[in-house]
């Protein structure tokens, strides 16, 4: 935790963007959605730094999230105290189940198994006609919180997303410092020792496993109030593959390196497309050299000049 | 549904099925001997299929298109294999599904650039237009059976090389063990180049067979490549014989689904219900599939390792 102080400026950064000039509309947005996708990148970054699984369908929890809180806004379900307990809730059942069959395999199954469940909740999404289907559903407004419409301003939206932020991140490296998070440490450096030991890893990583969904779903439920629409693209396999590459941009073996991963994600993909049509001619080789020459990714960058 | 229909949809589902084949063939060799995952595979697909397009188009012969478009393929695999994935070999698996998706997201832009966003036609070589009966009135189309029958032969010829030659025997050693074929002399890396290149020819020419069949678009490959990794899962990694048989079962079991999930469904729902239930079923079969298989057989059905 000596490098404690920037994941600390960062957060410190954006609780005062508001203030600093940072506070119309376009920056809000785009700010919420990169603390948003951090949220989504540290639940995952404690899957693979933590706990050594790697999944490329963790866009799916993210997407149940944001789909619970649609689906519920066509039925005139709008209440916070229903809603985000529905899209964590349903987040976790998904991981929980899809868990309990991807967690028996191992390596590149698990990674292609994660991807199948990933790519199974993807078509649900993409069949619920009655909520858009392919085209996606537009919310008529945003969750309230205990009847007010505190999710509408602007300002309250950002501290929420900010608190929702910090609470992951301190949920994530608090699971992994204890005891619970020594056995799923372990169980990434050598399963059979930890077997040998008289600690099964199964239930271990369940647990952590159906955890990081529910998380996911909660970065979901913000998501999907953030834009007010919600479409099946939000559980694709590319946005999977964008949030691991967040967690190793940032640097897989720190929590809070998903969050600079996150926000210079978010930051680089918006200026590069403001800057040119054809962006991601660019944003897929600068994808390809941080991965050859950014070994240990930003946050080993800053450990090591630190 | 009728019989004659249902033997229509099993033709298409081996057709798909074969060239899943034939992009999964590569894709588990390159696993299986440099425990490499390649996620730009499946734009390798969709590269020759834009070469065969524009190769045709350039010089008006779908097959001097083909055949020009096979060396091309093989030359793109080679540089970026020099440019990319060399780099890689002794990364973590998770380096490589980001360094590979970087190269996806650039290779999907590039053919917009230059060819445009609009999916481009190919028309079928004049030869192997028209039908040809099956049946007694059933007409299939001949470009159809001609992809089958070019498809069966390359994968013939790719089992005779795999399981028969020298060359064969050592990539199927490198795929069970690679430290044990290095340290017997055998350059490793070169072994593995030679794979990773005939795998992106193969891929690149079911990408050119695929053209007069499916639209030439960009991230025509994605969907390919999702469906050849289930492939090789399914068959068991670095197995050609398990990626031949799981690449037949995903094209039936897609195709049929397709057709079948909706009527099936019918039976137990209204039909508007029916129809949307029954496409999601329909592309989830195969996901399905696989999460049982490996849920049972977490190696696969032919597992090349013993460990």
């Amino acid at each position: 935790m000596r490098q404690a102080w920037l994941p600390l400026a960062v957060l410190g950064a954006l609780a005062a963007a508001p203030f600093l000039g940072f506070g119309g509309s376009y920056e809000t947005t785009l700010m919420a959605r990169a603390m948003i996708l951090g949220m989504a990148a540290i639940s995952l970054a404690f899957l693979v730094g933590g706990a050594g699984l790697v999944s490329l369908g963790h866009a799916a929890s993210l997407g149940i999230g944001a789909y619970a809180v649609a689906i519920l806004d066509a039925h005139g379900i709008t209440d916070a105290a229903r809603v985000l307990p529905t899209a964590v809730g349903a987040a976790a059942v998904f991981s929980l189940v899809t868990g309990a069959i991807a967690i028996r395999t191992a390596g590149v199954h698990f990674i292609m198994i994660t991807l199948a469940f990933g790519q199974m909740a993807f078509f649900t999404a993409s069949s619920l006609a009655a909520y858009g289907g392919d085209d996606g559903y537009t919310m008529y407004s945003r969750t309230e919180v205990m009847g007010t419409r505190l999710l509408e301003s602007r300002l309250a939206f950002h501290y929420i997303c900010l608190a929702a932020l910090a609470l992951t991140w301190a949920l994530c490296a608090m699971l992994l410092a204890s005891r619970f998070g020594r056995v799923l440490r372990a169980s990434r450096e050598n399963a059979q020792r930890v077997e040998a030991v008289g600690v099964a890893p199964y239930p271990y990583r369940l647990v952590g496993y159906t955890l990081a969904g529910a998380l996911g779903g909660m970065a979901g439920f913000l998501l999907a109030n953030a834009t007010e629409f919600v479409s099946p693209a939000t559980l694709s396999w590319q946005r999977s593959g964008e949030l691991l590459f967040m967690v190793i941009l940032g640097g897989a073996g720190r929590l809070w390196g998903a969050i600079l991963g996150a926000l210079v994600f978010v930051l680089l993909e918006t200026w590069l497309a403001q800057q040119m049509q054809h962006w991601k001619l660019v944003f897929g080789p600068l994808l390809v050299l941080s991965v050859i020459f950014l070994r240990g990714g930003l946050a080993g960058l800053v450990a090591r000049r630190g | 549904m009728t019989t004659q229909l249902l033997l229509v949809q099993a033709l298409n589902g081996l057709q798909l099925g074969i060239l899943l084949f034939l992009v999964a063939a590569g894709l588990t060799l390159v696993f299986g001997v440099m425990d490499f995952i390649n996620l730009a595979h499946g734009v390798q697909y969709m590269l020759g299929a834009y070469l065969g397009a524009a190769l045709a188009a350039a010089t008006g012969s779908f097959w001097l298109g083909l055949l020009l478009a096979l060396p091309a393929a093989l030359a793109a695999g080679l540089l970026l294999e020099v440019l990319v994935f060399r780099h890689l070999y002794a990364r973590d698996h998770l380096a490589q599904v980001l360094a590979t998706f970087g190269v996806i997201l650039f290779l999907n832009e590039g053919v917009k650039v230059v060819f445009g966003a609009a999916p481009l036609q190919v028309a079928i070589p004049p030869v192997l237009e028209g039908g040809i009966e099956i049946m007694p009135g059933l007409q299939y189309p001949l470009y159809r059976v001609a992809v089958l029958v070019a498809g069966l032969a390359t994968g013939g010829l790719l089992w005779w090389l795999v399981e028969r030659t020298r060359i064969g025997m050592l990539v199927r050693a490198g795929a069970t063990n690679a430290p044990m074929v290095s340290a017997l002399g055998v350059d490793i890396n070169r072994l593995f180049l030679l794979v990773f290149a005939f795998g992106a020819m193969l891929a690149g020419f079911a990408g050119v067979l695929a053209g007069p069949i499916f639209s030439v678009e960009p991230g025509m490959g994605d969907n390919v490549l999702i469906l050849a990794f289930v492939v090789i899962v399914i068959g068991g990694i670095g197995s050609i014989r398990g990626a031949f048989i799981a690449a037949l079962l995903v094209g039936l079991i897609d195709t049929l689904g397709k057709s079948l999930a909706p009527d099936l469904l019918r039976l137990v729902l209204d039909p508007s219900a029916a129809r949307q239930a029954g496409a999601a079923l329909a592309s989830m079969l195969v996901y399905v599939a696989m999460a049982a298989i490996l849920a049972f057989r977490p190696a696969g059905l032919f597992p090349v390792r013993s460990s």
